[in-house]
């Protein structure tokens, strides 16, 4: 393995940690639930995305970088629907999000319609 | 019945990958296995177009898959610099938008995109609209702009919205 792609592993992999250094800067700065949610995302995107590329550069051409990008495929998948799920769950326990009146209107209108369609 | 091929051709690659083993007695192993997964699948009659969509791999992947991550990179960036920034810029709303995805499967690949991409959270779904909690203006008008939801609905074979891709 040449050392230049040494570099550009170490490269992707330092762009992937300063991600999720900020993720979790965005975690603790973001002022409620569903704004901390954004924070999390930006780990789970880029902040992974960016360490796996990185360790299937080291790795080379083998299982093991087969298996990485499986992984990442899976968290890729994975991710949103447990992001959704805690969302889901945070508005069903009333938790009001930060938002201006006309957004928290239209968050009322979804609630409502989203508990008749449960109640048929 | 080809789908029920497909599967066992992905199982048996995955089998591979992951075990790396190529010894007769784990390689009969992993055909046992693989039949009965196959077999069980098709009694429990998941193999069709939602449980196996193997149909979306060659559009996805060349054409939906590298556009998603290019706006993924792009807002991440973008949500970057926001929760950096001191003042913290961010405008947090909900809005609604429209899913014009005919298929639960398209809806479901359309709301998950949404939450993957940063900046904006999908927190409800109805038929036809999503409801959205975005964090950043631009990220909201992105997906205002509609281009993610007709690039969904290609991927559906529709030719459905034409979006207003004037702002790029």
């Amino acid at each position: 393995m040449g050392s230049w792609v040494d570099l550009v592993a170490c490269l992707f992999i330092l762009t992937g940690s300063v991600f999720v250094c900020i993720g979790g800067i965005g975690l603790l700065r973001l002022r409620d639930v569903f704004e901390r949610m954004h924070g999390a995302s930006l780990i789970d995107t880029m902040g992974l995305g960016m360490i796996f590329l990185g360790l299937m550069l080291f790795s080379g051409f083998n299982l093991v970088t087969a298996k990485l990008a499986i992984i990442l495929g899976f968290v890729l998948v994975t991710s949103p629907t447990a992001t959704h799920a805690l969302a889901q769950a945070a508005l069903h326990s009333g938790v009001k999000p930060n938002v201006d009146d006309a957004s928290q209107n239209l968050l009322d209108k979804t609630l409502v319609s989203e508990r008749e369609n449960i109640g048929e | 019945m080809l789908r029920l091929f497909s599967l066992f051709f992905v199982l048996s690659l995955f089998w591979l990958l992951l075990s790396g083993i190529f010894s007769v007695l784990i390689l009969i192993l992993g055909i046992n296995s693989i039949i009965l997964c196959v077999f069980i699948a098709r009694r429990m009659a998941i193999v069709d177009k939602e449980g196996h969509p193997i149909h979306l791999t060659y559009l996805i992947g060349l054409s939906y898959f590298p556009w998603l991550l290019k706006e993924i990179v792009k807002s991440n960036i973008e949500v970057a610099q926001a929760i950096l920034k001191p003042s913290l810029p961010i405008s947090p709303r909900i809005i609604h938008v429209p899913a014009g995805q005919n298929e639960e499967l398209g809806q479901v690949i359309f709301a998950n995109s949404i939450t993957l991409t940063p900046g904006t959270v999908s927190i409800a779904h109805e038929p036809g609209r999503i409801t959205v909690h975005a964090l950043l203006n631009s990220t909201a008008k992105v997906l205002e702009r509609g281009e993610m939801n007709a690039r969904v609905c290609l991927l559906e074979g529709d030719t459905l919205p034409s979006f207003n891709g004037s702002e790029k």
